[in-house]
């Protein structure tokens, strides 16, 4: 068995399934996924827990399924979270530089984050992510360390992602449930663009889109950074419930339906075609319209888009992404969402591969994984750097590192 | 009308009113001509339009052609322009026909060339004549395209400048009154037909005069400022349970959106036509449905006695709604200052020749503006909750999302499948 405490894990309690990955840091100071386990989930609606007592089941299942995979024993996790009541914003602080020569010291780099995370959230809400942008300095913009650098005014700005407390700790509660540690809660969409943006391509600005079962997770990188972040409790199962609803077949076969036939267009080839779903499961047999199926869903899947579209519009965010737009989750499955996407967004749009993590088994290269091969992953980072604090060597880059970081 | 008059000239000779019915372009060509068969006493129809041609076919009585220099009798091809112009055109003659008239009715369908162009100038040279003008009008099938639609809508904002009231009819609601099968031609005579119809109840309200009597200034008060949105109906039944029957039609009648325009519409003139055997009971069993579906409405109800109608009941409605976007209040100021001069002295429709549209609005105090500006607020929040209606049962779907915390996006509940709030339907 390998050392516990080297292996990472990843959590990600999702509408439709639950997912457990476990990594291990190799010599490079990589990350390597050695196991991974999943389990069907009954207990969570809309990405947020509703039964806890099914999900803990489920994510024992999950854990369990892990453990044997990867060949260690799971004490912690790195939990994701999401649902409609995680939100993100920026903040802004700044701060007078007070030394004498008008030098800024470390000092004032921590006032001035500090500052910035003096924010006023909503009474019952909790900071999940305090992540902090570019320095500006005077009218300087865009730097990444103003530490020795001359100006009367130091000034940064931070993306706050924050949610409803109590309804982190159902989540948190049911992991701890099972007597597993919770390193950190992480906000899946950031796991997600973790797990599938290179560093080109947050230096470029991209859109990464995780069209989950429940919800559907938006985080949008610019020069390198977080610029927004953003949940819409909408995703695949909305589109099954819309297919129930509008061809008047029961939830299990519209789900069905919707992975076989689903679409993002209503093209020619659909058109006044019909099937026959036949009656396996002891449900009757009856006569589809394909284009009302397809129809159902591009309109559903449209309208996600376009009000994420109409929201980053707003921000001004849509000219600063010129990687283009990501698609994982399940709703990747969905054949034409890259083209969909594209049209929408106007700009290139891709399947999001988690191609950022070294070593992976292509088995696992499944859009429907890179939330909780993204927690990995964040968590890797996270232990690398506890790890670098401890090495005699860098030490200067180290001390940078944790005061501005923290 | 016809008591103002004959109060105002001569009170103690009656004094027969000379109604004359001008028919513009095509669509009003045949209107008239419908209307000219169905046999009114004492109105003077007379048709006119660009096109000789189709002139020729036309069974009104009187018929000239209009501009025939301009157009050289080969109509005006859609253009308002070129049928304002030949209307300009014969001025002269348009003048001595209306003279002597005292109410003018203009038909027209709105959109095409004559009627668009030719029945604003109609309707200016009958007033300076000293007529009271009412136009009733058609506006475009949609299918007739937003060019058409554009231009009876210009042609219905001049129209409204000049004329002392005018009634729409949208032709696009014909359709609920059609079925499948009707033809382009028959679509095209209900239209005529319903014009007729409207026409001949309006004058069957003014000149008649009634128990409760409706005359040209309650007709005016409905109508004035608020033309864009006046709708009428009629509808006429026999028998026992006639009031009912009466009363049923008007609220399921398409013209009125099945008693959709009764609750948004905020003035409302009745007009009751019935024969010696009416009874009070009757009246109120027709008057009250009405009252329920328009609470706030100004009505004005007329009722006549006809041995005519014996055994028969004939309601004429007229609906109007009140448009934010109307004329300037200023204008509606002096209209009503207009009518009221009419009221009392017949010199004022003399001086009413002076045209109002002549004179720039006049300067409204402070007041006046804040009395007005008053008074369109309590409109608008009086029509608001009008507007608020009893909520259908509505069973939202949302499936397995029944339990779970709405998804509220801009005031939409995402839940609710987006093929159903974008209503696209699955045929």
């Amino acid at each position: 068995m390998f050392d516990s405490s080297s292996i990472i894990v990843g959590l990600e309690i999702g509408t439709s399934k639950i997912c457990a990955v476990v990594g291990e840091i190799n010599a490079t100071n990589g990350l390597n996924i050695i196991g991974l386990g999943q389990a069907r989930s009954r207990g969570v609606r809309k990405g947020e827990i509703a039964d806890a007592a099914l999900a803990s089941e489920d994510v024992r299942n999950a854990i369990v399924e892990a453990e044997q995979m990867a060949n260690a024993e799971i004490r912690s996790v790195y939990l994701g979270v999401t649902g409609n009541h995680v939100r993100g914003f920026n903040n802004h602080g700044v701060h007078p530089v007070v030394s004498a020569d008008r030098e800024i010291t470390i000092e004032d780099t921590q006032d001035v984050v500090k500052n910035a995370k003096a924010i006023n959230l909503p009474i019952d809400n909790t900071v999940v992510h305090a992540i902090r942008q570019l320095f500006q300095v005077d009218s300087q913009l865009g730097i990444q360390n103003p530490i020795g650098m001359y100006g009367a005014k130091v000034e940064v700005d931070v993306h706050v992602v924050h949610g409803h407390v109590d309804r982190l700790k159902n989540s948190i509660a049911v992991v701890r449930g099972l007597q597993l540690e919770v390193e950190e809660i992480v906000f899946t969409g950031l796991a997600s663009a973790l797990a599938l943006l290179s560093n080109e391509q947050k230096e470029l600005g991209s859109l990464v889109i995780d069209v989950g079962a429940g919800a559907t997770e938006y985080v949008v990188y610019s020069d390198g950074i977080i610029k927004h972040t953003g949940v819409l409790a909408v995703g695949g199962d909305h589109i099954s419930n819309d297919l129930a609803y509008g061809l008047k077949v029961p939830l299990k076969r519209a789900e069905l339906l919707k992975i076989e036939h689903g679409g993002s267009f209503v093209d020619e080839s659909v058109k006044g075609k019909t099937i026959s779903s036949d009656g396996e499961l002891g449900l009757p047999s009856k006569i589809i319209n394909l284009e009302h199926l397809r129809r159902i869903m591009s309109l559903r899947l449209e309208e996600t888009f376009e009000l994420i579209e109409t929201e980053l519009s707003s921000l001004g965010l849509l000219d600063r992404m010129r990687a283009g737009v990501f698609i994982c989750g399940g709703g990747a499955r969905i054949p034409g969402i890259q083209i969909l996407a594209g049209n929408i967004f106007q700009m290139p749009a891709f399947l999001g591969k988690t191609n950022s993590i070294s070593g992976l088994k292509s088995a696992l290269d499944q859009p429907e994984f890179a939330t909780a091969i993204g927690l990995a992953k964040f968590g890797s980072l996270q232990q690398k750097r506890r790890r670098v604090v401890n090495l005699a060597d860098g030490i200067r880059k180290t001390i940078t590192e944790i005061f501005t970081r923290k | 009308m016809s008591d103002q008059t004959e109060r105002l000239e001569k009170p103690a000779v009656t004094k027969k009113i000379l109604l004359k019915v001008f028919g513009l372009g095509g669509a009003g060509c045949n209107a008239a001509g419908f209307a000219s068969q169905a046999g009114f006493d004492g109105v003077d129809f007379m048709a006119a339009n660009t096109d000789a041609q189709s002139l020729e076919a036309c069974v009104a009585p009187a018929k000239f052609v209009l501009g025939a220099n301009q157009t050289r009798g080969l109509g005006a091809g859609g253009d308002p322009e070129l049928g304002r112009a030949a209307a300009e055109e014969d001025i002269e003659k348009i003048r001595s026909l209306c003279d002597g008239a005292d109410i003018v009715f203009l038909l027209a369908g709105l959109g095409g060339g004559t009627g668009t162009g030719a029945a604003p100038v109609f309707a200016r040279v009958a007033r300076e004549k000293g007529a009271l003008v009412l136009a009733l009008v058609t506006l475009p099938f949609e299918f007739e395209g937003a060019r058409r639609q554009l231009q009876a809508q210009s042609g219905l904002q001049q129209l409204k400048t000049h004329a002392d009231a005018v009634i729409c009819l949208p032709n696009q609601k014909l359709f609920k009154m059609l079925d499948e099968n009707t033809s382009v031609l028959e679509g095209f005579k209900i239209s005529n037909a319903l014009l007729a119809d409207g026409l001949c109840g309006i004058w069957r309200m003014l000149t008649q005069t009634g128990l409760i009597n409706v005359d040209f200034a309650d007709l005016c008060s409905v109508t004035r400022g608020r033309h864009a949105a006046s709708f009428f109906a009629t509808a006429e039944a026999t028998g026992d349970k006639r009031a009912e029957q009466v009363s049923e039609k008007l609220l399921a009648h398409p013209l009125l959106d099945g008693g959709q325009v009764l609750n948004e519409s905020d003035s409302l003139l009745v007009s009751i036509v019935g024969g010696p055997e009416m009874t009070m009971s009757e009246i109120h069993k027709l008057m009250e449905p009405l009252h329920r579906q328009c609470e706030n409405a100004h009505i004005i109800f007329g009722a006549a006695i006809d041995p005519a109608f014996a055994g028969r009941l004939s309601v004429t409605l007229i609906a109007s709604r009140k448009r934010q976007e109307e004329e300037p209040p200023a204008f509606k100021g002096l209209l009503a200052d207009k009518l009221e001069s009419m009221q009392f002295l017949d010199t004022a429709v003399q001086e009413k020749s002076t045209s109002r549209f002549g004179a720039p609005p006049p300067e409204l105090s402070e007041e006046k503006k804040e009395q007005i500006m008053r008074g369109q607020t309590r409109a608008s929040r009086k029509k608001l909750s009008r507007m608020q209606k009893e909520l259908p049962l509505e069973i939202i779907f949302k499936g397995r999302f029944e339990k779970s915390d709405p998804t509220i996006r801009n005031g939409e509940d995402l839940d609710v499948p987006t093929y159903i709030r974008r209503g696209v339907p699955l045929n």
